[in-house]
């Protein structure tokens, strides 16, 4: 996902952040009007059938910025709390080529022409599913959007989709894009509201053909549960993670550390695949340690308006919480706390870019997912053992593997259980490469063309002929 | 399919200002090594509208050097995304489409074409196939095989390298964009040879490419190459059984035949029609075809223009005598039309016979040719006995004839109760010495991708 970001090298916070000082981003329009706020059915806006309304809260402030209305390029981050430039530069960027890519595709998913046995004439037509429903998170609201509607309606599929009710404000302005655009009505219809009812609904309802679901593990079981006990729609998920880091004592020092705290600290460390179990080979892992927390010392947090910030704050209270709640735990189950452990600001969510040594793989620290800007290093011997404590998780998303030799780079990323492995680098996502998890981390792939797959009803169609040819 | 007015469509460009006339090498206009240049005609009015750059072997020689150069690895290139090589695609798609009408009065001039067929369909066509392959090209997928042995196998989709493409002059924008969109979106470099005839709508688009981008190095010349894709002539049969739909069939057998004054390679030139219903099949087809009007394609209301030139209408004329001596009855039209431009009137012949010289060569003319059949296994061994093999097509309503009779014919593309019917998405081509590769589709990109195989030895392989 960060292509952008991640080829820039060591300095790559600040790349981007002097990109925006010399205008290569536009000033943001830090009060944006807000025009969208309603549900879009039919290509049209729509009060709830109850009236009600919620608020939508600026996590910088704690201060609700309307009863959810409009909007325009600024507000992914005034909703989400993400550094504007990223919104800008990557986040933006993500979502136009997601969107390309998918269009591109909707006039080439092949079915086949079948050399049955008999006289017949096989083939099998590639149909679209029907009503799928989606529900989509609030760490990248708008990219998020984009990787669900991108292949549904590719392959022809009509959409019903619950956003997250801390950022819903993006998907609505987009909802108006898509009226635009010239979509018949009915064909993407935007609802916001809460998980256990407007979520629950679209999870149970008899009437939907599939259900597609981005966020925590504990919820993705109840969508499961859901689509078994109603219609048995079609599932998939994308869910938490606990992915492993693994810096061999022969990567480059330099380049790895500061992949490391990226994989770490990107988007206030709330990304299903952050590298949030970061394991050092113990020649280097003093070295390795000290390094780290000087970086995390470094990392500059504070008004994600502001072109010179990395970190904004955390999306909403309960995130915060229950952030600092596990940097308890880990003080309190002997973890070493190398810096930060505590919120960063009298006002707003924002928490300290936060390390913890010698982290041991019984901690909570190092078993459940944090997703917040707390970063675990794990000592270890050998390449063997390091597979097995890697792949000893229920998790499954991401892992990476920082090493210059061919043979270990091999070795590792066909060992290790995690539906992407990357080699020297981390977070580098395209929309031509599948992603999602194994195990825990969810069913079914996201992106490239096997994440048409999902969105397609295969049709086996046999004609009896008078006599079979080759 | 023509229809002639049907949407509302803008009137043709008037005083038309052909600016591109030089041979286009590395996004830079060049004067011939040679100096020499040759005229460009209208064929409705046999007038020179302007005089073009003539490139010769040096030319060529200078063209691939460029070609060559763009692809080297490290070039710019070679080393962009893939998905940025479909960006470049689809804005030459949007740069085409701004100049839609300039274009389509170009083509019409120059190529004769009817000017509301040129800008419904030519133009239409070609933006259509630059988007199809626009968007495939960060979709070309190599794999990774699971081989035996110790080993990580997997293949990479490469380009080719410098791809020479010579185009012909009866649709000389669609041919274009056919050649040079899947070359382009495979990650190639192109020399392209335009027709003599027809240079003209290729140089503005190539003026376009450089509007576009730096990125995409383009040149017009010859070159000599490895790997050959051919794109030939055809005679292609229609077979009308007698359950056919009458109207829908006359339709579009005509139209197979006459549109664009019967300069298609798919031309419906050998018309098999059921005995039952044959009689009253010709007199429909010779209906249609006296309602023709003839005339200066930028008209309106004119139904068919003039051939592309002297040399292809003494060449069609020659083919009609040839019926009218062995035998063939001619229904109507057989000779030339009006005093000025290369027209031939809407010809009709029935009573053919397989070994007449209209039912073997291919005339690439307006000439419809009838024959009658009795049997199926016999209509389709008489339609299978040629040697071409590019297109054909099937009328009927009875599902087991249309499932039989696709089967079996020895074509490239099986039209069943349609005609002409092509798109993007689809690949098209020749059996037999109809030409040999398949243009569009994904087939479309096999003529443009070099498989490597990369395999890595690794300590120990798990499934």
């Amino acid at each position: 996902m960060l292509r952008a970001a991640a080829t820039l090298g060591p300095s790559l916070g600040r790349r981007l952040l002097s990109a925006a000082a010399t205008q290569a981003v536009p000033a943001p329009n830090q009060q944006p009007e807000i025009f969208y706020n309603k549900i879009f059915i039919d290509n049209e806006w729509h009060d709830a059938v109850s009236k009600k309304t919620f608020p939508t809260v600026n996590p910088a402030t704690g201060e609700v910025i309307c009863q959810v209305a409009e909007g325009d390029k600024a507000l992914e981050t005034l909703d989400n709390g993400k550094p504007y430039v990223i919104s800008y530069l990557v986040d933006l960027d993500m979502v136009l080529k997601c969107l390309r890519y998918y269009a591109g595709w909707a006039d080439k998913y092949h079915g086949k022409t079948i050399p049955i046995d008999g006289d017949f004439f096989s083939y099998t037509r590639h149909e679209p599913v029907g009503v799928c429903g989606q529900i989509i998170p609030w760490n990248f609201p708008l990219l998020m959007q984009a990787w669900k509607l991108g292949p549904a309606l590719a392959t022809g599929n009509v959409v019903v989709m619950k956003v997250a009710e801390q950022t819903p404000l993006t998907a609505l302005y987009v909802a108006n894009l898509i009226k635009e655009a010239g979509f018949p009505p009915g064909v993407v219809n935007i609802v916001p509201g809460f998980g256990p009812t407007a979520g629950a609904a679209v999870a149970s309802h008899e009437d939907v053909d599939k259900v597609a679901f981005t966020g925590s593990t504990e919820i993705g079981r109840l969508i499961q549960v859901a689509a078994g006990s109603s219609n048995l729609k079609r599932v998939t998920l994308e869910l938490g993670g606990k992915s492993p880091n693994i810096i061999m004592s022969d990567a480059d020092m330099d380049w790895a550390v500061e992949q490391a705290h990226f994989a770490l600290f990107f988007n206030q460390g709330q990304c299903c695949c952050a590298g949030s179990r970061t394991f050092v080979q113990e020649d280097v892992y003093n070295e390795f340690v000290e390094r780290s927390v000087a970086r995390a010392k470094s990392r500059v947090v504070g008004n994600p308006f502001d072109s010179k910030t990395e970190q904004g704050p955390q999306v909403d209270e309960t995130q915060f919480k229950k952030i600092l709640g596990y940097i308890n735990s880990g003080k309190q189950e002997g973890a070493k706390l190398l810096c930060g452990g505590g919120p960063a600001a009298d006002r707003g969510y924002y928490i300290q870019p936060t390390v913890f040594g010698d982290v041991q793989d019984g901690m909570t620290i190092a078993k459940e997912e944090i997703f917040g800007p707390v970063m675990q290093i794990l000592k270890f011997k050998t390449i063997e053992e390091v597979v097995g404590r890697a792949n000893n998780s229920s998790y499954g998303l991401a892992a990476a593997v920082f090493t210059k030799d061919l043979d270990k780079a091999n070795y590792l990323s066909q060992a290790l259980q995690a539906g992407t492995v990357w080699v020297n680098c981390y977070d580098v996502f395209g929309a031509q490469s599948p992603f999602g998890g194994y195990k825990m981390s969810g069913s079914g792939r996201e992106l490239g063309e096997y994440g048409l797959q999902a969105y397609t009803e295969v049709k086996t169609v046999t004609v009896k002929i008078p006599q079979k040819n080759s | 399919m023509s229809s002639s007015g049907k949407p509302d469509i803008p009137a043709p460009l008037t005083n038309l200002k052909i600016q591109y006339t030089k041979i286009f090498i590395n996004n830079e206009w060049h004067g011939s090594v040679s100096g020499k240049k040759f005229p460009v005609l209208n064929p409705a009015t046999e007038e020179i509208i302007c005089h073009v750059e003539e490139g010769d072997k040096e030319d060529v020689d200078k063209a691939v050097k460029a070609a060559r150069q763009a692809f080297q690895i490290g070039s710019p290139w070679r080393t962009m995304d893939a998905s940025a090589r479909g960006r470049l695609l689809f804005k030459l798609a949007d740069l085409i489409e701004r100049d839609r009408l300039l274009l389509a009065t170009m083509e019409a001039m120059n190529a004769g074409k009817i000017f509301s067929n040129a800008y419904l369909m030519d133009v239409s066509g070609a933006i259509r196939a630059l988007q199809y392959c626009a968007g495939w090209a960060d979709k070309i997928q190599g794999r990774t095989i699971p081989a035996d042995g110790d080993v990580f196998t997997y293949t990479r989709h490469e380009p080719i390298g410098v791809c020479g493409q010579i185009i012909p002059w009866n649709f000389p924008l669609i041919m274009l964009i056919w050649k040079i969109a899947p070359a382009l979106s495979c990650g190639n470099t192109v020399v392209v040879k335009p027709a003599e005839q027809t240079p003209l709508t290729a140089l503005h688009v190539a003026s376009l490419i450089k509007e576009v981008g730096k990125l995409i190095k383009e040149a017009a010349g010859k070159s000599n190459l490895k790997r050959v894709t051919l794109e030939l002539g055809g005679k292609s049969p229609c077979i009308v059984f007698a359950d056919a739909d009458l109207n829908s069939a006359v339709e579009y057998a005509h139209h197979g035949v006459f549109y664009h004054q019967g300069q298609c390679c798919v031309a419906a030139s050998r018309l098999f029609v059921e005995e039952p219903i044959y009689d009253e099949f010709v007199r429909r087809s010779v209906e249609r075809a006296k309602k023709y009007v003839l005339g200066n394609p930028l008209t309106g209301g004119v139904n068919q223009g003039p051939q592309i030139d002297k040399e292809q209408h003494d060449k069609i004329l020659d083919l009609i005598e040839s019926g009218k001596k062995e035998g063939a009855k001619l229904e109507c039209g057989g000779g030339p039309w009006g005093n000025k431009g290369y027209f031939v009137q809407p010809t009709v012949f029935s009573n053919v016979r397989d070994d007449m010289r209209i039912a073997k060569e291919e005339i690439f003319g307006p000439v419809q040719q009838i024959m009658k059949f009795k049997s199926l296994d016999d209509v389709i061994k008489r339609a299978n006995n040629t040697h071409y093999g590019l297109a054909a097509g099937i009328f009927t309503k009875d599902l087991d004839k249309a499932m039989t009779v696709s089967s079996a014919l020895q074509a490239g593309t099986v039209w069943v109760n349609c005609y002409l019917a092509g798109s993007s998405q689809s690949p098209f081509g020749g059996f037999k010495m109809s030409g040999n590769g398949r243009e569009m589709g994904e087939y479309g990109l096999h003529e443009y991708t070099e498989v490597k195989t990369v395999t890595v030895k690794i300590s120990q392989k798990n499934s």
